[in-house]
């Protein structure tokens, strides 16, 4: 992630010569996990700490090592791609609440197909990333795509080396849509590939497909953005072809109820508009604060964030929370106590 | 235990010396020596600092054998021969990873060592005396590179051309011969174990032409020169008088090389292709190293099993290092006890 790196640099500068102005009573927060979301968490950090004088220290250190964190209470808030279901919370004695959605995108590498041209589907994705597609004339890509003219060249298909939340919300859109996906390789941030190259991280992923011809990868959306990628189109639940984008991904993220619990994994939702993986990506915090003060400056952090972050968040390429959602989180909030089980001010 | 020795004899040289010479003639010089104790508390830190290692590498020992254990005793060494690597269905195996690591460094080693041998054998025979100088600069200035750099350089400048100019053809050439062909079958796209092995090679080149160099540069002259003197060629000189004299030193800085490319990370990660299977054994297959899939995994490998098993593939590669140095140990012991005997 050279753009969270980048940002985290940038930020932690402002931090330090923020610092140097309001180092009396200035509170510290600190929250670590995802790298997916972590260019909008330091921004948002930056423009908040500029507006309030508060500190939040968002260290990107990877999805698994978030969870970790927050289980060993060395954080305030952690933060993860996916998301922890219901039961495991109530084990843990923690909770959970979405902040931004973003997306997965296959990208490809064909010469002579403009982003958007190409059509796929779940079943034909699957089947490529299984190494039964195995050259892009393929019958199968040639029905989903009758206009276009199609190479009779090897598909090299492309995904991620490292452990991440980008290739859990692939995996878990192939494993909806695909039941011998499910069965063979399964969902998870690594899974056992049958067939293609590693790049580590997004930027290995767009770095390989951008030099392989032929080839086909999935990155986050963001990078298919700034690289000026091929990307293909999706055909969603309701059999409409997508184009991934703000909009397809909101719509994807209003279809999943989030009133019920936030243990919802938006991808193959339903919807005409809906972009068919999309993903939400989470804040974990402990039920029972031992430091309600800080858990009190988390809140109004993300409550400030939800408000006025809407911008950030959209330069930088996420999609906020539709304003429904964004009611029920900050009803969730209610729930937190400190050590006596007394409610935490939220404000 | 020699550290300690002088710590004993200096009261005794001490009050000895000023005794004899106390009548005639003040001591020559008037520095502040240091007392018996500032030599022991020497000895202390010294012996300390020897020790302070041996119990760190056991420590990491021990702590990587406590992390790996959910592996171990699952698995036992029949990790060390099964190919599945499924951290969805909790299934480990690090054949595939220690084939990649051995491979790619056996490739390297085959490439590296002809031509460091070649480089250090002009530095110091063939170079005309002012190119010595810059050209010997320039290959120690490869090793300053960063591994990271070689990654990408490999990744988005060398692997087209070897996919372009090396695997197609080769490809071409070969394939429908049986068993060489399978060498070359798979995808040309440059990313691979051959690739991988070629990019450690030219990290490991510096390594190894240096210590040539320096070793190579310690033959007396005298030696040489007397060959030289019996009609010799260059060849001859090299391989009967110079090579025999510094051979223990040729075998340490192989094993240098060998060392660095075992361990290698980033600039494999790049080109290896880490890919978990290992169905063909083709030079152009892309394939995985344990450095790499640690890199790459570690970071969100979940809690019990996933992280047992990485930690099962640290400790194998802490073996195959221990390995590769008791060998060159072993090689260099034998290298002198050969010496003896023909003395």
């Amino acid at each position: 992630m050279k753009t969270a790196f980048k940002m985290s640099m940038i930020s932690a500068a402002g931090f330090a010569a923020m610092s140097l102005v309001s180092l009396a009573g200035a509170q510290e927060i600190t929250g670590a996990g995802a790298t997916f979301p972590a260019p909008v968490y330091a921004k948002w950090a930056a423009d908040y700490n500029k507006a309030t004088g508060v500190k939040i220290n968002y260290q990107s250190v990877g999805s698994g090592a978030g969870i970790k964190q927050i289980d060993s209470k060395t954080v305030d808030f952690g933060a993860s791609d996916m998301p922890q279901t219901d039961e495991v919370l109530k084990t843990k004695g923690q909770f959970q609440f979405p902040t931004v959605i973003g997306g997965t995108v296959p990208v490809i590498n064909i010469k002579g197909i403009a982003p958007g041209q190409m059509k796929l589907d779940g079943q034909v994705l699957g089947d490529i990333f299984l190494g039964k597609v195995t050259k892009w004339d393929d019958p199968a890509i040639k029905a989903l795509n009758p206009g276009l003219a199609l190479p009779d060249a090897a598909i090299a298909p492309v995904r991620r080396a490292d452990g991440s939340g980008t290739t859990f919300n692939f995996t878990n859109y192939l494993s909806r849509v695909h039941p011998e996906w499910k069965a063979k390789v399964g969902e998870g941030t690594a899974v056992n590939w049958p067939v293609g190259a590693g790049g580590k991280g997004n930027e290995g992923v767009a770095a390989f497909v951008n030099r392989l011809p032929n080839s086909i990868g999935y990155v986050e959306y963001s990078y298919v953005k700034q690289n000026k990628m091929t990307y293909t189109l999706m055909k969603n639940r309701d059999g409409v072809f997508v184009a991934p984008d703000d909009e397809t991904f909101k719509a994807a993220a209003a279809g999943a109820d989030w009133n019920k619990s936030f243990y919802q994994l938006i991808t193959d939702q339903p919807g005409k508009n809906a972009w068919p993986i999309s993903t939400a990506t989470f804040i974990l915090m402990q039920l029972k604060q031992d430091k309600p003060a800080n858990a009190t400056e988390t809140f109004k952090f993300f409550s400030w964030a939800f408000k006025s972050g809407d911008k950030i968040a959209a330069d930088l390429d996420y999609v906020p929370m539709p304003d429904n959602v964004i009611g029920a989180i900050e009803k969730a909030w209610g729930q937190v106590t400190d050590a006596a089980g007394k409610p935490v001010a939220l404000k | 235990m020699s550290t300690t020795l002088p710590a004993k004899e200096m009261p005794i040289n001490q009050s000895a010396l000023p005794s004899g010479r106390v009548m005639t003639k003040p001591p020559p010089m008037k520095m502040a020596r240091s007392g018996p104790i500032v030599d022991r508390i020497f000895g202390w830190l010294a012996k300390g600092a020897a020790l302070f290692t041996l119990a760190m590498l056991i420590a990491i020992l021990v702590s990587l054998t406590i992390s790996a254990w959910p592996a171990i005793s699952k698995y036992g060494l029949g990790f060390l021969t099964s190919t599945s690597w499924d951290p969805v269905k909790e299934e480990f195996g690090g054949l595939v990873m220690i084939y990649g690591t051995l491979m790619t460094s056996l490739i390297a080693l085959l490439i590296a060592v002809p031509v460091s041998f070649g480089i250090a054998l002009f530095l110091t025979e063939l170079s005309p005396a002012w190119l010595r100088r810059p050209l010997g600069t320039a290959i120690e200035l490869l090793a300053a590179v960063p591994s990271i750099v070689y990654g990408m350089w490999g990744l988005l400048v060398f692997s087209p051309v070897l996919s372009t100019y090396v695997q197609q053809p080769l490809q071409a050439l070969f394939s429908g011969v049986p068993y060489v062909g399978a060498l070359f079958s798979g995808p040309p796209v440059g990313i691979g174990i051959l690739s991988a092995g070629i990019i450690l090679a030219i990290m490991i080149i510096p390594f190894i032409a240096a210590v040539m160099r320096d070793v190579f540069e310690v033959t007396p002259p005298m030696l040489k020169e007397s060959a030289y003197a019996l009609g010799g060629t260059t060849w001859e000189v090299v391989s009967q008088v110079v090579l025999p004299y510094t051979k223990a030193g040729v075998v340490g800085g192989i094993m240098l090389g060998l060392g660095r490319a075992i361990g290698e990370t980033m600039a494999v990660t790049f080109v290896i292709g880490n890919f978990n299977q290992l169905d063909s054994l083709s030079l152009f297959q892309a394939a995985n190293s344990i450095t790499s899939a640690l890199a790459n995994e570690f970071a969100e490998a979940g809690e019990g099993l996933h992280q047992g098993a990485l930690m099962y593939l640290g400790l194998v590669l802490f073996f195959i290092t221990f390995v590769v140095l008791a060998l060159s140990k072993v090689l260099l012991s034998q290298l002198k006890k050969n010496e003896g005997a023909r003395a």
